[in-house]
Protein backbone atom coordinates (compact mmCIF):
# COMPACT_ATOMS: atom_id res chain seq x y z
CA UNK A 1 0.00 0.00 0.00
CA UNK A 2 3.07 2.25 0.15
CA UNK A 3 3.00 5.19 -2.19
CA UNK A 4 6.44 6.41 -3.12
CA UNK A 5 6.77 9.94 -4.28
CA UNK A 6 9.81 11.45 -5.93
CA UNK A 7 9.03 14.94 -4.76
CA UNK A 8 10.72 14.84 -1.35
CA UNK A 9 9.33 15.98 1.95
CA UNK A 10 6.27 17.73 0.56
CA UNK A 11 5.44 14.69 -1.57
CA UNK A 12 5.90 12.30 1.32
CA UNK A 13 3.76 14.47 3.54
CA UNK A 14 1.06 14.47 0.90
CA UNK A 15 1.23 10.69 0.45
CA UNK A 16 1.01 10.08 4.19
CA UNK A 17 -1.85 12.52 4.57
CA UNK A 18 -3.66 10.91 1.63
CA UNK A 19 -3.27 7.50 3.21
CA UNK A 20 -4.95 8.79 6.34
CA UNK A 21 -7.63 10.78 4.57
CA UNK A 22 -10.33 8.17 3.97
CA UNK A 23 -9.97 6.66 7.38
CA UNK A 24 -10.36 10.05 9.04
CA UNK A 25 -13.29 11.25 6.93
CA UNK A 26 -14.98 7.97 7.75
CA UNK A 27 -14.26 8.35 11.45
CA UNK A 28 -15.46 11.94 11.65
CA UNK A 29 -18.49 11.46 9.42
CA UNK A 30 -19.60 8.35 11.29
CA UNK A 31 -19.75 10.48 14.44
CA UNK A 32 -21.36 13.61 13.01
CA UNK A 33 -23.38 12.13 10.13
CA UNK A 34 -22.06 15.09 8.16
CA UNK A 35 -19.81 13.98 5.32
CA UNK A 36 -19.39 17.45 3.86
CA UNK A 37 -18.49 18.96 7.25
CA UNK A 38 -16.00 16.18 7.94
CA UNK A 39 -14.36 16.75 4.56
CA UNK A 40 -14.11 20.50 5.09
CA UNK A 41 -12.55 20.12 8.51
CA UNK A 42 -10.15 17.51 7.26
CA UNK A 43 -9.10 19.42 4.18
CA UNK A 44 -8.21 22.37 6.44
CA UNK A 45 -6.21 20.00 8.64
CA UNK A 46 -4.66 18.63 5.46
CA UNK A 47 -3.54 22.08 4.32
CA UNK A 48 -2.03 22.70 7.75
CA UNK A 49 -0.20 19.37 7.57
CA UNK A 50 1.25 20.11 4.14
CA UNK A 51 2.47 23.45 5.47
CA UNK A 52 3.81 22.08 8.72
CA UNK A 53 5.17 18.58 8.04
CA UNK A 54 7.79 19.26 5.37
CA UNK A 55 9.60 21.53 7.85
CA UNK A 56 8.83 19.91 11.19
CA UNK A 57 8.98 16.35 9.97
CA UNK A 58 6.15 13.85 9.70
CA UNK A 59 4.63 13.14 13.12
CA UNK A 60 4.91 9.65 14.59
CA UNK A 61 1.18 9.25 14.21
CA UNK A 62 -0.01 11.24 11.17
CA UNK A 63 -3.56 9.95 11.66
CA UNK A 64 -3.74 11.28 15.18
CA UNK A 65 -2.20 14.62 14.21
CA UNK A 66 -4.69 15.15 11.37
CA UNK A 67 -7.59 13.94 13.45
CA UNK A 68 -6.86 16.27 16.30
CA UNK A 69 -6.51 19.19 13.89
CA UNK A 70 -9.73 18.30 12.07
CA UNK A 71 -11.63 17.79 15.27
CA UNK A 72 -10.59 21.17 16.61
CA UNK A 73 -11.80 22.76 13.42
CA UNK A 74 -15.12 20.94 13.60
CA UNK A 75 -15.63 22.01 17.19
CA UNK A 76 -14.62 25.61 16.39
CA UNK A 77 -16.99 25.61 13.45
CA UNK A 78 -19.85 24.43 15.62
CA UNK A 79 -19.03 27.10 18.18
CA UNK A 80 -19.13 29.78 15.51
CA UNK A 81 -22.49 28.65 14.22
CA UNK A 82 -25.59 28.73 16.33
CA UNK A 83 -25.37 25.26 17.70
CA UNK A 84 -28.43 23.05 17.56
CA UNK A 85 -29.13 20.34 20.06
CA UNK A 86 -27.96 17.60 17.75
CA UNK A 87 -24.70 19.40 17.08
CA UNK A 88 -24.06 19.65 20.79
CA UNK A 89 -24.33 15.88 20.95
CA UNK A 90 -21.78 15.62 18.15
CA UNK A 91 -19.46 17.96 19.99
CA UNK A 92 -19.69 15.90 23.10
CA UNK A 93 -18.99 12.75 21.11
CA UNK A 94 -16.02 14.39 19.45
CA UNK A 95 -14.68 15.94 22.63
CA UNK A 96 -15.06 12.68 24.51
CA UNK A 97 -12.91 10.89 22.00
CA UNK A 98 -9.64 12.35 23.22
CA UNK A 99 -8.68 8.75 23.95
CA UNK A 100 -8.52 8.12 20.22
CA UNK A 101 -5.50 10.40 20.07
CA UNK A 102 -3.43 7.31 19.48
CA UNK A 103 -3.71 6.25 15.83
CA UNK A 104 -4.04 2.59 16.69
CA UNK A 105 -7.19 3.48 18.58
CA UNK A 106 -8.81 5.21 15.59
CA UNK A 107 -11.38 2.63 14.59
CA UNK A 108 -11.48 1.95 10.88
CA UNK A 109 -14.84 3.17 9.62
CA UNK A 110 -13.89 3.15 5.95
CA UNK A 111 -15.98 0.09 5.22
CA UNK A 112 -19.05 1.79 6.72
CA UNK A 113 -18.30 4.88 4.65
CA UNK A 114 -18.12 2.80 1.46
CA UNK A 115 -21.47 1.22 2.29
CA UNK A 116 -23.03 4.63 2.90
CA UNK A 117 -21.70 5.98 -0.40
CA UNK A 118 -23.08 2.95 -2.23
CA UNK A 119 -26.41 3.00 -0.38
CA UNK A 120 -29.55 2.13 -2.42
CA UNK A 121 -30.84 5.65 -1.65
CA UNK A 122 -27.85 7.19 -3.47
CA UNK A 123 -28.14 7.55 -7.23
CA UNK A 124 -26.19 4.64 -8.79
CA UNK A 125 -24.08 6.88 -11.06
CA UNK A 126 -23.00 8.93 -8.03
CA UNK A 127 -21.73 6.05 -5.90
CA UNK A 128 -18.28 5.74 -7.44
CA UNK A 129 -17.67 9.53 -7.48
CA UNK A 130 -18.76 9.75 -3.85
CA UNK A 131 -16.39 6.96 -2.79
CA UNK A 132 -13.53 8.57 -4.70
CA UNK A 133 -14.15 11.87 -3.01
CA UNK A 134 -14.76 10.73 0.54
CA UNK A 135 -12.20 7.92 0.75
CA UNK A 136 -9.45 9.33 -1.43
CA UNK A 137 -10.03 13.05 -1.22
CA UNK A 138 -10.27 13.68 -4.96
CA UNK A 139 -11.66 17.08 -5.85
CA UNK A 140 -14.81 17.41 -7.92
CA UNK A 141 -12.87 18.64 -10.96
CA UNK A 142 -10.68 15.55 -11.12
CA UNK A 143 -13.64 13.23 -10.64
CA UNK A 144 -15.55 15.13 -13.32
CA UNK A 145 -12.70 14.59 -15.80
CA UNK A 146 -12.67 10.88 -15.08
CA UNK A 147 -16.39 10.46 -15.60
CA UNK A 148 -16.67 12.98 -18.46
CA UNK A 149 -19.08 15.27 -16.65
CA UNK A 150 -18.90 19.06 -16.48
CA UNK A 151 -17.00 20.01 -13.28
CA UNK A 152 -19.78 22.32 -12.04
CA UNK A 153 -22.34 19.56 -12.57
CA UNK A 154 -20.22 16.99 -10.74
CA UNK A 155 -19.73 19.42 -7.86
CA UNK A 156 -23.48 19.96 -7.53
CA UNK A 157 -24.21 16.24 -7.71
CA UNK A 158 -21.67 15.44 -5.00
CA UNK A 159 -23.10 18.12 -2.73
CA UNK A 160 -26.62 16.81 -3.35
CA UNK A 161 -25.58 13.23 -2.63
CA UNK A 162 -23.95 14.24 0.66
CA UNK A 163 -26.98 16.27 1.65
CA UNK A 164 -29.08 13.20 0.98
CA UNK A 165 -26.93 11.11 3.32
CA UNK A 166 -27.52 13.70 6.05
CA UNK A 167 -31.24 14.21 5.35
CA UNK A 168 -32.09 10.55 5.26
CA UNK A 169 -29.85 9.89 8.24
CA UNK A 170 -28.29 6.96 6.40
CA UNK A 171 -26.63 4.69 8.92
CA UNK A 172 -22.85 4.70 9.00
CA UNK A 173 -22.77 1.01 9.64
CA UNK A 174 -21.87 -2.17 7.87
CA UNK A 175 -25.26 -3.59 6.85
CA UNK A 176 -26.76 -6.71 8.36
CA UNK A 177 -25.80 -10.00 6.77
CA UNK A 178 -29.18 -10.49 5.09
CA UNK A 179 -28.75 -7.21 3.19
CA UNK A 180 -25.24 -8.11 2.10
CA UNK A 181 -25.57 -9.44 -1.40
CA UNK A 182 -27.02 -6.32 -3.01
CA UNK A 183 -25.33 -3.82 -0.70
CA UNK A 184 -21.87 -5.29 -1.23
CA UNK A 185 -22.53 -5.52 -4.94
CA UNK A 186 -23.13 -1.77 -5.05
CA UNK A 187 -19.76 -1.14 -3.35
CA UNK A 188 -17.98 -3.51 -5.75
CA UNK A 189 -19.71 -1.93 -8.72
CA UNK A 190 -18.65 1.55 -7.63
CA UNK A 191 -15.00 0.52 -7.30
CA UNK A 192 -15.17 -1.28 -10.64
CA UNK A 193 -16.70 1.82 -12.24
CA UNK A 194 -13.79 3.86 -10.90
CA UNK A 195 -11.39 1.34 -12.44
CA UNK A 196 -13.23 1.37 -15.75
CA UNK A 197 -13.28 5.14 -15.93
CA UNK A 198 -9.59 5.25 -15.09
CA UNK A 199 -7.77 7.76 -17.16
CA UNK A 200 -4.06 7.78 -17.79
CA UNK A 201 -1.77 10.45 -16.53
CA UNK A 202 1.18 9.40 -18.66
CA UNK A 203 3.58 11.95 -17.25
CA UNK A 204 2.63 11.11 -13.68
CA UNK A 205 3.39 14.71 -12.81
CA UNK A 206 -0.04 15.81 -11.79
CA UNK A 207 -0.59 14.76 -8.18
CA UNK A 208 -4.32 15.32 -8.38
CA UNK A 209 -4.56 13.42 -11.67
CA UNK A 210 -2.98 10.20 -10.54
CA UNK A 211 -4.15 7.22 -12.43
CA UNK A 212 -7.67 6.40 -11.32
CA UNK A 213 -7.16 2.73 -12.15
CA UNK A 214 -4.44 2.55 -9.50
CA UNK A 215 -6.71 4.27 -7.00
CA UNK A 216 -9.45 1.75 -7.70
CA UNK A 217 -6.97 -1.08 -7.14
CA UNK A 218 -5.99 0.58 -3.89
CA UNK A 219 -9.65 0.65 -2.85
CA UNK A 220 -9.96 -2.99 -3.91
CA UNK A 221 -7.01 -3.93 -1.72
CA UNK A 222 -8.53 -2.00 1.15
CA UNK A 223 -11.81 -3.85 0.70
CA UNK A 224 -10.09 -7.24 0.64
CA UNK A 225 -8.17 -6.28 3.79
CA UNK A 226 -11.39 -5.25 5.53
CA UNK A 227 -13.40 -8.23 4.24
CA UNK A 228 -10.93 -11.10 3.93
CA UNK A 229 -13.67 -13.75 3.74
CA UNK A 230 -15.64 -12.18 0.90
CA UNK A 231 -14.91 -14.06 -2.34
CA UNK A 232 -16.42 -11.43 -4.61
CA UNK A 233 -14.21 -8.69 -3.14
CA UNK A 234 -11.19 -10.90 -3.89
CA UNK A 235 -12.64 -11.59 -7.35
CA UNK A 236 -12.93 -7.88 -8.10
CA UNK A 237 -9.35 -7.23 -7.00
CA UNK A 238 -8.12 -10.19 -9.07
CA UNK A 239 -9.99 -8.84 -12.10
CA UNK A 240 -8.45 -5.37 -11.75
CA UNK A 241 -4.95 -6.77 -11.16
CA UNK A 242 -5.20 -9.01 -14.23
CA UNK A 243 -6.27 -6.11 -16.38
CA UNK A 244 -3.61 -3.83 -14.90
CA UNK A 245 -0.91 -6.45 -15.43
CA UNK A 246 -1.25 -5.90 -19.18
CA UNK A 247 -1.18 -2.10 -19.09
CA UNK A 248 2.28 -1.77 -20.70
CA UNK A 249 1.52 -4.31 -23.42
CA UNK A 250 -1.46 -2.30 -24.69
CA UNK A 251 0.78 0.10 -26.61
CA UNK A 252 3.87 -0.57 -28.69
CA UNK A 253 7.07 1.48 -28.50
CA UNK A 254 5.54 4.10 -30.81
CA UNK A 255 2.39 4.43 -28.71
CA UNK A 256 0.26 2.44 -31.14
CA UNK A 257 -2.64 0.35 -29.82
CA UNK A 258 -1.99 -3.40 -29.56
CA UNK A 259 -5.05 -5.69 -29.28
CA UNK A 260 -4.94 -8.43 -26.62
CA UNK A 261 -4.32 -11.23 -29.13
CA UNK A 262 -1.21 -9.49 -30.47
CA UNK A 263 0.26 -8.41 -27.13
CA UNK A 264 3.81 -9.39 -26.23
CA UNK A 265 3.54 -11.63 -23.20
CA UNK A 266 6.96 -10.48 -22.03
CA UNK A 267 5.39 -7.08 -21.34
CA UNK A 268 2.76 -8.51 -18.99
CA UNK A 269 3.40 -7.95 -15.30
CA UNK A 270 4.01 -11.45 -13.93
CA UNK A 271 3.90 -10.27 -10.32
CA UNK A 272 0.39 -8.87 -10.66
CA UNK A 273 -0.80 -11.92 -12.62
CA UNK A 274 0.53 -14.20 -9.88
CA UNK A 275 -1.18 -12.15 -7.21
CA UNK A 276 -4.46 -12.18 -9.14
CA UNK A 277 -4.33 -15.97 -9.61
CA UNK A 278 -3.63 -16.52 -5.91
CA UNK A 279 -6.55 -14.28 -4.93
CA UNK A 280 -8.85 -16.12 -7.29
CA UNK A 281 -7.79 -19.54 -6.02
CA UNK A 282 -8.38 -18.46 -2.44
CA UNK A 283 -11.76 -16.95 -3.29
CA UNK A 284 -12.86 -20.13 -5.09
CA UNK A 285 -12.49 -22.12 -1.86
CA UNK A 286 -15.47 -20.24 -0.43
CA UNK A 287 -17.62 -21.92 -3.08
CA UNK A 288 -19.70 -18.78 -3.74
CA UNK A 289 -19.23 -17.69 -7.32
CA UNK A 290 -20.32 -14.34 -8.59
CA UNK A 291 -19.84 -11.88 -11.38
CA UNK A 292 -16.39 -10.65 -10.38
CA UNK A 293 -14.84 -14.07 -9.85
CA UNK A 294 -16.21 -15.13 -13.26
CA UNK A 295 -14.79 -12.04 -14.96
CA UNK A 296 -11.43 -12.57 -13.28
CA UNK A 297 -11.48 -16.23 -14.35
CA UNK A 298 -12.03 -15.10 -17.96
CA UNK A 299 -8.89 -12.96 -17.63
CA UNK A 300 -7.05 -16.05 -16.32
CA UNK A 301 -8.18 -18.04 -19.33
CA UNK A 302 -6.74 -15.32 -21.56
CA UNK A 303 -3.32 -15.28 -19.89
CA UNK A 304 -3.14 -19.07 -20.14
CA UNK A 305 -1.61 -18.14 -23.49
CA UNK A 306 1.68 -17.96 -21.60
CA UNK A 307 1.54 -21.74 -21.13
CA UNK A 308 -0.67 -23.06 -23.95
CA UNK A 309 0.37 -20.61 -26.63
CA UNK A 310 -3.30 -19.60 -27.05
CA UNK A 311 -6.17 -18.52 -24.82
CA UNK A 312 -8.46 -21.25 -23.52
CA UNK A 313 -11.46 -20.29 -25.66
CA UNK A 314 -13.43 -23.29 -24.45
CA UNK A 315 -13.20 -22.10 -20.85
CA UNK A 316 -13.82 -18.49 -21.87
CA UNK A 317 -17.03 -19.56 -23.63
CA UNK A 318 -18.31 -21.49 -20.61
CA UNK A 319 -17.49 -18.60 -18.29
CA UNK A 320 -19.28 -16.08 -20.50
CA UNK A 321 -22.33 -18.36 -20.59
CA UNK A 322 -22.39 -18.39 -16.80
CA UNK A 323 -21.81 -14.64 -16.65
CA UNK A 324 -24.64 -13.99 -19.09
CA UNK A 325 -27.05 -16.16 -17.09
CA UNK A 326 -26.08 -14.15 -14.03
CA UNK A 327 -26.17 -10.61 -15.43
CA UNK A 328 -28.07 -10.63 -18.73
CA UNK A 329 -25.78 -7.77 -19.72
CA UNK A 330 -25.62 -6.89 -23.44
CA UNK A 331 -21.87 -6.28 -23.09
CA UNK A 332 -21.45 -9.83 -21.79
CA UNK A 333 -23.54 -11.10 -24.71
CA UNK A 334 -21.22 -9.23 -27.06
CA UNK A 335 -18.08 -10.72 -25.52
CA UNK A 336 -19.67 -14.15 -25.55
CA UNK A 337 -20.26 -13.77 -29.29
CA UNK A 338 -16.61 -12.84 -29.81
CA UNK A 339 -15.49 -15.93 -27.86
CA UNK A 340 -17.89 -18.04 -29.92
CA UNK A 341 -16.41 -16.68 -33.15
CA UNK A 342 -12.96 -17.74 -31.93
CA UNK A 343 -14.20 -21.24 -31.14
CA UNK A 344 -16.70 -21.97 -33.92
CA UNK A 345 -15.97 -19.40 -36.59
CA UNK A 346 -17.21 -15.96 -37.63
CA UNK A 347 -20.64 -17.13 -38.87
CA UNK A 348 -21.58 -18.52 -35.45
CA UNK A 349 -20.15 -15.41 -33.84
CA UNK A 350 -22.14 -13.09 -36.09
CA UNK A 351 -25.48 -14.76 -35.38
CA UNK A 352 -24.76 -14.52 -31.66
CA UNK A 353 -23.85 -10.87 -32.20
CA UNK A 354 -27.14 -10.25 -34.04
CA UNK A 355 -28.99 -11.72 -31.06
CA UNK A 356 -27.03 -9.49 -28.68
CA UNK A 357 -27.78 -6.42 -30.83
CA UNK A 358 -31.48 -6.70 -30.01
CA UNK A 359 -30.49 -4.65 -26.98
CA UNK A 360 -30.46 -1.05 -28.26
CA UNK A 361 -27.75 -0.07 -25.75
CA UNK A 362 -25.14 -1.65 -28.00
CA UNK A 363 -25.92 0.78 -30.84
CA UNK A 364 -23.55 3.43 -29.51
CA UNK A 365 -21.06 1.00 -27.98
CA UNK A 366 -17.79 1.10 -29.89
CA UNK A 367 -16.64 -2.50 -29.15
CA UNK A 368 -19.86 -3.85 -30.67
CA UNK A 369 -19.14 -2.23 -34.03
CA UNK A 370 -15.45 -3.19 -33.91
CA UNK A 371 -16.37 -6.84 -33.23
CA UNK A 372 -18.99 -6.78 -35.97
CA UNK A 373 -16.51 -5.30 -38.44
CA UNK A 374 -13.92 -7.98 -37.68
CA UNK A 375 -16.48 -10.78 -38.14
CA UNK A 376 -17.83 -9.37 -41.41
CA UNK A 377 -14.25 -9.00 -42.61
CA UNK A 378 -13.57 -12.66 -41.77
CA UNK A 379 -16.74 -13.67 -43.64
CA UNK A 380 -15.59 -11.86 -46.79
CA UNK A 381 -17.99 -8.91 -46.65
CA UNK A 382 -15.64 -5.91 -46.95
CA UNK A 383 -18.49 -3.47 -47.66
CA UNK A 384 -20.37 -4.39 -44.51
CA UNK A 385 -17.10 -4.45 -42.55
CA UNK A 386 -16.18 -0.95 -43.74
CA UNK A 387 -19.54 0.39 -42.60
CA UNK A 388 -19.14 -1.20 -39.16
CA UNK A 389 -15.53 0.00 -38.87
CA UNK A 390 -16.76 3.50 -39.73
CA UNK A 391 -19.18 3.51 -36.80
CA UNK A 392 -16.55 2.06 -34.47
CA UNK A 393 -14.09 4.78 -35.52
CA UNK A 394 -16.70 7.49 -35.05
CA UNK A 395 -17.58 6.26 -31.54
CA UNK A 396 -14.00 5.83 -30.30
CA UNK A 397 -12.43 8.42 -27.99
CA UNK A 398 -8.89 7.01 -27.77
CA UNK A 399 -6.80 8.27 -30.71
CA UNK A 400 -4.52 5.19 -30.62
CA UNK A 401 -7.48 2.83 -30.93
CA UNK A 402 -9.01 5.06 -33.59
CA UNK A 403 -5.83 4.89 -35.68
CA UNK A 404 -5.75 1.11 -35.29
CA UNK A 405 -9.35 0.76 -36.50
CA UNK A 406 -8.72 3.16 -39.38
CA UNK A 407 -5.71 1.11 -40.49
CA UNK A 408 -7.81 -2.08 -40.35
CA UNK A 409 -10.54 -0.40 -42.37
CA UNK A 410 -8.10 0.97 -44.93
CA UNK A 411 -6.68 -2.53 -45.44
CA UNK A 412 -10.07 -3.95 -46.51
CA UNK A 413 -10.13 -5.24 -50.11
CA UNK A 414 -12.70 -2.71 -51.31
CA UNK A 415 -13.18 -2.06 -55.02
CA UNK A 416 -12.66 1.69 -55.13
CA UNK B 1 -31.29 19.76 -26.03
CA UNK B 2 -29.11 21.29 -28.68
CA UNK B 3 -25.38 21.80 -28.19
CA UNK B 4 -22.60 23.30 -30.26
CA UNK B 5 -19.40 21.30 -30.42
CA UNK B 6 -16.73 23.90 -31.20
CA UNK B 7 -13.43 22.51 -32.42
CA UNK B 8 -10.31 24.49 -31.55
CA UNK B 9 -6.89 23.46 -32.74
CA UNK B 10 -3.45 24.73 -33.59
CA UNK B 11 -3.67 25.66 -37.28
CA UNK B 12 0.08 25.75 -37.74
CA UNK B 13 0.38 22.17 -36.51
CA UNK B 14 -2.55 21.15 -38.73
CA UNK B 15 -0.92 22.71 -41.78
CA UNK B 16 2.30 20.85 -41.01
CA UNK B 17 0.55 17.47 -41.16
CA UNK B 18 1.68 15.03 -43.85
CA UNK B 19 -0.83 14.09 -46.52
CA UNK B 20 -1.27 10.65 -44.99
CA UNK B 21 -1.96 12.20 -41.59
CA UNK B 22 -4.48 14.60 -43.14
CA UNK B 23 -6.24 11.71 -44.89
CA UNK B 24 -6.42 9.81 -41.59
CA UNK B 25 -7.86 12.87 -39.86
CA UNK B 26 -10.46 13.44 -42.56
CA UNK B 27 -11.40 9.76 -42.38
CA UNK B 28 -11.82 10.05 -38.63
CA UNK B 29 -14.07 13.10 -39.02
CA UNK B 30 -16.13 11.35 -41.67
CA UNK B 31 -16.62 8.37 -39.34
CA UNK B 32 -17.47 10.71 -36.46
CA UNK B 33 -20.10 12.49 -38.55
CA UNK B 34 -21.59 9.15 -39.59
CA UNK B 35 -21.72 7.99 -35.98
CA UNK B 36 -23.57 11.20 -35.04
CA UNK B 37 -26.05 10.61 -37.87
CA UNK B 38 -26.53 6.97 -36.87
CA UNK B 39 -27.24 8.05 -33.29
CA UNK B 40 -29.82 10.56 -34.54
CA UNK B 41 -27.89 13.40 -32.89
CA UNK B 42 -26.60 15.24 -35.96
CA UNK B 43 -28.16 18.62 -36.71
CA UNK B 44 -25.36 20.09 -38.80
CA UNK B 45 -21.74 21.09 -38.86
CA UNK B 46 -19.04 22.60 -41.05
CA UNK B 47 -15.30 22.85 -41.33
CA UNK B 48 -14.03 26.44 -41.44
CA UNK B 49 -11.33 27.73 -43.76
CA UNK B 50 -8.16 28.75 -41.86
CA UNK B 51 -8.26 31.89 -39.72
CA UNK B 52 -6.15 34.10 -42.04
CA UNK B 53 -9.10 33.99 -44.46
CA UNK B 54 -11.24 35.66 -41.81
CA UNK B 55 -12.04 39.34 -41.51
CA UNK B 56 -13.45 40.71 -38.27
CA UNK B 57 -15.80 43.64 -37.94
CA UNK B 58 -16.92 45.74 -35.00
CA UNK B 59 -18.28 49.25 -34.46
CA UNK B 60 -15.92 51.56 -32.55
CA UNK B 61 -17.06 55.12 -31.72
CA UNK B 62 -19.88 54.75 -34.18
CA UNK B 63 -17.55 53.79 -37.04
CA UNK B 64 -17.23 50.29 -38.35
CA UNK B 65 -13.75 48.87 -38.09
CA UNK B 66 -12.71 45.88 -40.17
CA UNK B 67 -9.65 43.82 -39.27
CA UNK B 68 -7.80 41.06 -41.10
CA UNK B 69 -7.88 37.70 -39.42
CA UNK B 70 -9.97 36.40 -36.56
CA UNK B 71 -10.98 38.74 -33.76
CA UNK B 72 -9.08 36.98 -30.96
CA UNK B 73 -5.42 35.97 -31.20
CA UNK B 74 -5.03 32.62 -29.52
CA UNK B 75 -2.76 29.63 -29.86
CA UNK B 76 -5.78 27.56 -30.87
CA UNK B 77 -8.16 28.66 -33.58
CA UNK B 78 -11.76 27.71 -34.24
CA UNK B 79 -11.54 25.17 -37.03
CA UNK B 80 -15.09 23.90 -37.28
CA UNK B 81 -18.25 23.08 -35.44
CA UNK B 82 -21.07 20.59 -35.10
CA UNK B 83 -24.59 21.22 -33.94
CA UNK B 84 -25.96 18.19 -32.12
CA UNK B 85 -29.18 17.29 -30.36
CA UNK B 86 -28.90 14.98 -27.32
CA UNK B 87 -30.70 14.55 -24.01
CA UNK B 88 -28.24 16.34 -21.72
CA UNK B 89 -24.80 17.84 -21.16
CA UNK B 90 -23.32 14.50 -20.07
CA UNK B 91 -24.15 12.98 -23.45
CA UNK B 92 -22.97 16.11 -25.26
CA UNK B 93 -19.60 15.83 -23.49
CA UNK B 94 -19.38 12.17 -24.44
CA UNK B 95 -19.78 13.21 -28.09
CA UNK B 96 -17.27 16.02 -27.54
CA UNK B 97 -14.72 13.46 -26.32
CA UNK B 98 -15.28 11.33 -29.43
CA UNK B 99 -14.52 14.25 -31.74
CA UNK B 100 -11.18 13.52 -33.45
CA UNK B 101 -10.05 17.08 -32.65
CA UNK B 102 -10.17 16.33 -28.90
CA UNK B 103 -6.84 14.50 -29.03
CA UNK B 104 -4.86 17.41 -30.50
CA UNK B 105 -6.85 20.48 -29.56
CA UNK B 106 -9.71 21.59 -27.37
CA UNK B 107 -13.35 20.84 -27.85
CA UNK B 108 -15.75 23.32 -26.35
CA UNK B 109 -19.25 22.00 -25.72
CA UNK B 110 -21.88 24.69 -25.29
CA UNK B 111 -25.64 24.52 -24.84
CA UNK B 112 -27.58 26.42 -27.50
CA UNK B 113 -29.51 29.38 -26.11
CA UNK B 114 -33.00 28.62 -27.33
CA UNK B 115 -35.14 31.70 -27.76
Amino acid sequence: MERTDPRGAAGTAEAVARQAYGKLVAWLAARTRDVAGAEDALSEAFVAALRHWPEAGIPASPDAWLMTAARRRLIDGHRRRSVEAKAIEDLLVLAGDEAAEDAAAVPDDRLSLMFVCAHPAIEPRMRAPLILQTLLGFDAGTIASAFLVAPATMGQRLVRAKRRIAELGLAFAVPERDEWPERLDAVLEAIYAAYGEGWADPSGQEARLRNLAEEAIWLGRLLVALLPDEPEAAGLLALMLHSHARRFARRDADGRYVPLAAQEMARWDEGLIGEAEALLARAARAGRFGRYQLEAAIQSAHVVRRRLGRPDWQAIGVLYDALFDLTGSPVVALNRAVALAEREGAAAGLSALDAAARDPRLESYQPYWAARAAMLEALGDPTGAAKAYGLAIGLETDPAVRDFLQARCAALPLSR
Amino acid sequence: MQFAILIYGNETAMMAMSEAEQATMLGAYKAYSEALVAAGAMRGGERLRPSPTAASVRIVNGKSEVLNGPYAETREQLGGFYLIDVADMDLALAWGARCPGASHGTIEVRPIWTM
